[in-house]
């Protein structure tokens, strides 16, 4: 991992505990799912940004990980499907002081909101987006999801799904998402660590979060959670070290545009890919490690931050506009009036 | 040098011109320096704008017709016109297209050069069928005057090239109609000099141009009959002329201005309504914040989280995009956040008839969400109207929690009008709901979202504000905490304190006035939105006459004006013309079981005054 720099942290942390940022509603998750997790590790390290608890706000749309604000003891809101990131964008627009976490699903911001999810990354309001991927639609009781594999079997593809998925993280970066990260629930030291990112990034950031359901779609990730599988599928990104993975026995090395999947023993670690989050065209290269073939050297998922670059928020060049015309006398009479008012006596 | 020819002075109330011609002919520059030139003189008058469907259709086509209609008075000015008195063409598609409106014995001043082969080849005009030669416009009195010919030799002189030199010869057509009308150019002048202050060779070719249209009038021995419309009895005041779209984005702004509120307007681009989002996109220096959304969805939801984080929230678009946000628009009834949503109604359904104007909607707004959700509705009179509905509409989100919903019509939103403008001192103060006291508002340390004032209102709190820290959402809400409740019981008490919460704000409203006419009367026509000009002049002729007639005329539709049922039953007849097949009647019938009788006209286009005329008739004994 890179080490994030917290843009906000201050050395007072207003003496805050995970504990405060828990509200007095019951949990209504089932039991085992991964969204405990995400919750706990957001809860974690919001005392570490020093932000008083009624600057932040959780926003969420509809689905299981969107019922996330009702557990949180500051602001927060419950929305409509797909519509939080739009929802959020009033509140940044309005308030680009307020610390805005926006809380979404695979069917929530991929599917119904897919329009606001892209458009969103494009205007880069600085907000946190945390995409809960779970592959599934949970809270409508098992229908494949937009991020389905092909021929995923479930209660509305009983003969398999005809759909190809998604692939959140590259589509961000088609969106011109400026901070792109992948995180998965059972692996909650990089989750943190992705998390504190996000939130010291400055711009949309969006972290998708692979996330167990374990009623409806159990196991899903299991290739990147199995103790068996996860050194050989899994590559954790770190800024600056060589893709490797494998436990250190494997590595990733660029041929020309082509990924491929090298053993370290014949080839040397010095060799390999240098990940920089900072290279776009990289990350994209790095976004395609997604598909399960054999053809470009069996690659393994990365997980960590893909892409990292800030350009000047919505909110703040918004507010620069405004803040540039603030010169121009703002009289309510004059612009009442209009440029050509005239008298009758 | 030329004689100076007699000519006799005819004296009118009210006189209807249609200035009409291709897009490039700078119709709309040309009526809206009239419009100035009357209003500064003292008449009162509407206005209203045609522009084509088309972003460019071709030159001199029956679809490139752009037109600019005004009807201007010593009386009290309404609606735009019926019929032309006066139809300025500057081609021969201009002339085909808007022919059947105008009166019967009507003044043509047509451009002899946009009646050339070519021209009447693209007008359809079939065989070299020429309507200025062929007789067929022998019932009009026509003057066909060669514009293109007479700015070129006045202009001879000037260093612009043919193109710029024919740019001018609106302002010849604007000449010889202030000579017409009796009006003097002076203002113009002013105008021209300012505008082209940076190119002062074409600001003195227009000024030419001008002048030879204005002393071709005088000079020319084809024309002996002036007219002259003496100056209106407007109430003393400051005016200004304004349109309904215009007047919309100044009621928000003055809004949020008057009462420290931070303006925010999230719209999606649709016609007739984009105007609004063009107007507050200027006014950076007053801090407003516009935001051009992805979509319709988004431009509803970014008003309610602006909402949620404090800012005076508006939205506006036309019917479908008000179907887009019809989900958004429960949510905000759910969460009880203020804001301002605007449809700028059109035809539909559907794309429908996006220029044309329609009042439709009515039972959108009413209805058009899913669940019980009651949200207050106010519509829209006419252009000026416009400012004072909206600020009201601001008013009542506010201080009621709720979003409210305004109808304006694309009539109204492109009509202007002159508008005897408040000072800011006299804009009404809007009383936030008061952040509430630590005792009843917490439990145990939580606050309570949803505590409520005796009219239900419940406090703006907005995002950032420290221990007042809650969640809301779009799940049925715990009485008092806001927390998710499944409990049938609360479900049903809350679902009767939104309805009792809209119904409140009845008591918060004035009571129904009578427009024209008296209590009792015989019949009474009772409207809402756009159609108030034409159903008040034809009231106020009819009253003149000695008609039993009187005009009420509804702002607020949900909730009524508490006194409406009793006003209403001091009538005899009850008749409600609409632009649809009964909307408001439904709503009548079904509230206080009075037989309203529906007048509908479903044509993209207002009432005509005689059209209202004689439906009175209709009805009286």
């Amino acid at each position: 991992m890179i080490a994030p720099k917290i843009k906000k942290k201050t050395a007072d942390v207003n003496g805050l505990t995970p504990k405060d940022y828990a509200s007095d509603q019951d949990i209504r998750w089932c039991p085992g799912c991964g969204d405990y997790s995400i919750l706990k590790q957001v809860q974690s390290v919001l005392p570490e940004f020093g932000l008083p608890r009624e600057k932040t706000v959780f926003i969420s749309g509809i689905g299981c990980s969107s019922r996330y604000p009702y557990y949180m003891n500051t602001y927060g809101m419950h929305g409509i499907h797909g519509r939080a990131i739009a929802i959020a964008s009033g509140v940044k627009a309005t308030n680009p002081e307020l610390d805005v976490w926006v809380i979404t699903g695979d069917g929530d911001s991929l599917s119904i909101g897919g329009n606001h999810l892209i458009h969103g990354l494009r205007k880069n309001f600085d907000l946190n987006i945390l995409l809960f991927n779970n592959e599934i639609y949970g809270l409508t009781k098992g229908q494949y999801s937009p991020t389905s594999p092909t021929g995923k079997v479930t209660k509305s593809t009983p003969f398999g799904s005809v759909d190809t998925p998604f692939n959140p993280v590259a589509l961000a970066l088609g969106a011109e998402g400026s901070f792109v990260a992948r995180g998965i629930d059972r692996n909650p030291v990089q989750l943190r660590d992705i998390l504190k990112a996000a939130h010291a990034h400055k711009g949309a950031s969006l972290v998708e979060v692979y996330q167990n359901c374990n009623v409806f779609n159990d196991k899903a990730f299991d290739l990147f959670t199995n103790k068996e599988t996860k050194d050989d599928h899994v590559i954790n990104l770190e800024t600056g070290k060589p893709l490797t993975f494998g436990g250190g026995t494997r590595g990733i090395i660029l041929d020309g545009f082509t990924p491929q999947a090298v053993d370290l023993e014949k080839v040397s670690e010095n060799d390999c890919w240098i990940h920089d989050p900072s290279d776009k065209i990289k990350a994209s290269i790095l976004a395609r490690f997604f598909d399960y073939t054999v053809v470009r050297g069996d690659l393994p998922r990365p997980f960590g931050i893909f892409y990292q670059h800030e350009r000047p928020t919505y909110e703040e060049v918004l507010v620069q506009q405004i803040k540039d015309h603030s010169h121009e006398k703002a009289d309510l009479d004059t612009l009442l009036s209009g440029a050509n008012p005239w008298e009758i006596k | 040098m030329q004689k100076i020819v007699e000519k006799t002075l005819t004296k009118s109330d009210e006189v209807v011109i249609l200035f009409a011609g291709d897009s490039g002919d700078g119709i709309q520059l040309t009526g809206g320096q009239f419009t100035e030139t009357v209003e500064l003189f003292g008449n009162d008058i509407s206005t209203f704008p045609n522009y084509p469907a088309d972003i460019r259709a071709p030159i001199g086509t029956l679809s490139g017709v752009s037109g600019f209609q005004l009807k201007f008075g010593c009386v009290e000015v309404f609606t735009p016109g019926d019929k032309y008195d006066v139809l300025v063409v500057m081609n021969a598609a201009a002339l085909k297209v808007n022919l059947a409106n105008l009166k019967t014995g009507g003044v043509i001043i047509a451009n002899l050069s946009g009646f050339d082969a070519k021209n009447l080849k693209l007008a359809k005009y079939i065989d070299n069928e020429n309507p200025l030669t062929d007789h067929s416009l022998d019932g009009y009195k026509v003057h066909a005057i060669d514009i293109t010919k007479m700015t070129r030799e006045a202009l001879k002189e000037s260093s612009l090239g043919m193109k710029e030199i024919d740019r001018c010869k609106n302002m010849f057509v604007l000449g010889f109609v202030y000579w017409m009308f009796s009006q003097k150019p002076d203002n113009t002048i002013r105008f021209i000099r300012d505008k082209f202050k940076k190119k002062p060779e074409v600001a003195e070719a227009n000024i030419t141009a001008l002048k030879t249209g204005y002393h071709f009038g005088d000079t020319s021995e084809t024309f002996t009959s002036r007219f002259q419309v003496k100056a209106a009895k407007l109430p003393p005041g400051r005016y200004r002329n304004i349109n309904g779209n215009q007047a919309v984005a100044l009621a928000l702004v003055a809004a949020a201005r008057r009462n420290d509120l931070d303006l925010f307007y999230a719209s999606y681009p649709i016609t007739p309504a984009s105007d609004i989002l063009h107007e507050l996109s200027k006014h950076k220096n007053f801090g407003v914040k516009t935001f051009q959304a992805e979509d319709e969805i988004a431009a509803a939801c970014a008003a309610i989280g602006s909402s949620f984080a404090g800012g005076l929230a508006a939205t506006g678009s036309s019917g479908p995009g008000i179907a887009l946000k019809g989900e958004a628009l429960g949510l905000a009834v759910i969460l009880e956040l203020p804001m301002v949503i605007v449809n700028v109604q059109r035809g539909g359904p559907s794309t429908g008839l996006p220029t044309k104007t329609e009042q439709a909607d009515l039972m959108q707004a009413m209805f058009g969400r899913h669940g019980e959700a009651p949200m207050p509705v106010l519509a829209v009179a006419s252009p000026k109207d416009c400012f004072d509905t909206v600020y009201e509409a601001s008013r009542i989100a506010v201080e009621h929690m709720t979003p409210v919903l305004v109808l304006s019509d694309g009539y109204i939103a492109n009509g202007a009008e002159p508008w005897r403008f408040p000072a800011s001192e006299d804009l009404p103060e809007i009383k936030k709901p008061p952040l509430p006291d630590n005792g009843k508002a917490f439990r145990e340390d939580a606050y309570l979202p949803y505590i409520r004032d005796e009219n239900e209102v419940r406090p703006w709190v907005p995002v950032g504000t420290e221990k007042y820290e809650h969640r809301i959402g779009g799940l049925e809400k715990e009485l008092l905490t806001g927390n998710v409740s499944y409990d049938p019981e609360n479900h049903e008490r809350m679902v009767a304190i939104r309805a009792r919460k809209t119904e409140q704000i009845a008591g918060d409203i004035p009571q129904q006035t009578i427009n024209r006419g008296t209590e009792g009367a015989d019949l009474c026509v009772l409207s809402w939105g756009s159609t108030y000009g034409a159903i008040e002049t034809a009231v106020r002729d009819l009253v003149d006459e000695g008609v039993p007639v009187a005009h009420v005329h509804l702002r607020y539709i949900n909730p009524f004006p508490s006194n409406l049922e009793k006003l209403l039953r001091t009538f005899r007849k009850v008749i409600i013309p609409e632009m649809n097949r009964g909307q408001l009647s439904v709503m009548i019938r079904d509230r206080f079981l009075i037989d309203a009788r529906t007048v509908s006209k479903m044509k993209g286009l207002p009432f005509t005054v005689d059209e209202i005329k004689e439906a009175i008739q209709n009805e009286l004994p």
